[in-house]
């Protein structure tokens, strides 16, 4: 007959021989890890924005302001747009952010383009990326003027 | 100690007792330094070191007037530069040690480069070198953004923007970085944490390794004297060296004084989100060869994006050179291979001249 030590020796070594130990030791390590990993991750991402769904804006300035030749940004949501009136006097809108690296484009009167002065991009008039190294055309936006108002809304 | 048992002798005593004292000047005395024609260059560890313990000592200093929110960032400046007394020279400070920390580190980078110091058995020295490098932009391209002017925010949407090009998670880590779809407020909280807490920690940590790994494998000789049968002599790095040190050390704090008062930090105008890029908007100086290559870039090369094909040449680039120590494998041998000192001269070369070109090109062409 096995004395009580003995049978607790037996029980000790077949807990070692099993590797239990081992395998409570590092999924708790492993638990542990992912236990405070998995939050840590979760709160560097940022909560959703609350984006403006708007899909049209009315401009805060009558289309007479705009005159020929010139530029204004404006606020499309939380992102800047460009309207500009042509020699011709057609009123364009773009969205205004670079499709290079995404600094804000601006009308230059001298060469009549879109510039952007980060990594001199051009664009032209039609929003088309004519020169430098943006890759795409701006996005382009539609005008409708309503009276004394400029509205602008997202194409379709 | 010999002599008479005076309080200084009795106080050495007690506290040699708990702290050991004796085995740190043991430590301090194995310690000693070869010198040849090269030794000039083992100087800028140490500069770089001094540079960036003047960095925690005048950050933390700026820490007390600082406001980060986009709303009272700049404001918050404002009034440390002109209402604060030695406001604008606390700032000045940090802005030109970090310029010329970064400059001290890249001449310890590429003299480490091209004496080839990074050979079997420093291959560690010079990964947790290289890994400090890329702390030290890090702290930089942060730090840019925290005075929240024109320069720096443009500055940062276009840096922030280069992630988006990482293919499937560019786009999430974008957002991860700057707190949102855009730069804005939330951008600017996290650049202050990663500035001020947690790059200083991860840097203190990494320079605790290289320390300790200069520490343990001694200065390296470079082939060119071992060659020639080695240093004729060698110096007691405590005191000889790091009183050599020192002057350096004090000649850095004079010349940061100087640039300080005669050139302090500019602030410029406050960011607007909504007013276009203004024309000769640049980076950093250490940015500038980078931010000049984006622009000759067409839009498009073979088919992909020009600016995705330059950021992973940099990327590429900067791994070749955090792998130089395993891809040379002639240094191992002690064999001399011209390769990557010829690769080395080609960075520098490279830099330069974007860097000049960056200066100098009508940014309106």
């Amino acid at each position: 007959m096995s004395s009580p030590t003995q049978g607790r020796r037996t029980f000790l070594q077949w807990v070692m021989s099993r590797g239990l130990v081992t395998w409570i030791l590092s999924t708790s390590i492993g638990g542990l890890f992912v236990a405070v990993l998995y939050p840590v991750t979760k709160y560097l991402v940022p909560p959703a924005s609350t984006e403006s769904a708007a899909s049209t804006v009315t401009l805060p300035f009558p289309p007479g302001d705009v005159a020929p030749n010139t530029a204004k940004l404006f606020k499309f949501g939380n992102r800047p747009g460009i309207i500009v009136r042509t020699a011709s006097g057609e009123l364009r809108a773009f969205s205004a952010t670079c499709t290079h690296l995404g600094c804000i484009i601006q009308l230059r009167q001298d060469l009549g383009q879109f510039w952007c002065a980060c990594h001199n991009g051009h664009f032209d008039l039609n929003g088309i990326n004519i020169a430098g190294p943006p890759p795409r055309p701006l996005d382009k936006f539609v005008v409708n003027v309503r009276g004394d108002q400029i509205v602008v809304s997202k194409g379709a | 100690m010999p002599g008479e048992r005076t309080w200084v002798t009795e106080a050495w005593t007690w506290l040699d007792d708990r702290l050991g004292l004796a085995g740190i000047g043991t430590l301090a005395k194995k310690k000693d330094v070869p010198v040849h024609r090269h030794t000039l260059w083992y100087y800028l560890g140490g500069m770089t070191l001094f540079l960036f313990m003047v960095q925690l000592g005048t950050g933390a200093l700026l820490l007390i007037y600082y406001r980060p929110s986009a709303g009272e960032a700049y404001e918050s400046i404002q009034f440390l530069m002109a209402e604060v007394q030695f406001g604008w020279l606390i700032r000045s400070i940090h802005a030109w040690s970090a310029n010329l920390m970064i400059f001290a580190l890249f001449l310890h980078l590429f003299s480490v480069l091209l004496l080839r110091a990074y050979s079997r058995p420093r291959e560690l020295t010079w990964v947790s070198g290289f890994a400090l490098f890329g702390l030290a932009l890090t702290f930089g391209f942060t730090g840019y953004l925290l005075p929240w002017n024109e320069l720096s925010y443009f500055a940062t949407r276009v840096g922030t923007q280069i992630i988006a090009v990482i293919p499937v998670v560019g786009e999430s880590l974008l957002r991860v970085l700057r707190g949102g779809e855009d730069v804005t407020g939330a951008t600017l909280t996290r650049f202050y944490a990663i500035h001020v807490a947690i790059l200083p920690a991860a840097a203190l940590a990494m320079l605790g390794v290289h320390l300790y790994l200069v520490q343990r494998h001694g200065m390296s000789v470079p082939e060119s004297v071992a060659a020639a049968g080695g240093p004729k002599r060698r110096m007691p790095f405590f005191p000889n060296f790091f009183l050599r040190d020192l002057v350096g050390w004090l000649t850095a704090l004079a010349i940061l004084a100087a640039l300080a008062a005669y050139f302090p930090a500019e602030l410029g105008v406050k960011a607007d989100p909504f007013a276009p890029a203004p024309a000769g908007i640049r980076p950093e100086w250490y940015f500038m060869f980078m931010f000049q290559t984006l622009k000759y870039l067409p839009a498009h090369i073979v088919g992909i994006e020009g600016e995705a094909v330059g950021i992973l040449g940099f990327g590429l680039g900067g791994l070749v050179l955090l792998l130089v120590p395993f891809l040379d494998r002639g240094a191992e041998r002690g064999k001399s291979g011209r390769v990557f000192m010829w690769l080395g001269l080609a960075i520098i070369v490279f830099v330069i001249v974007l860097t000049y070109l960056g200066y100098t090109a009508n940014p309106r062409k």
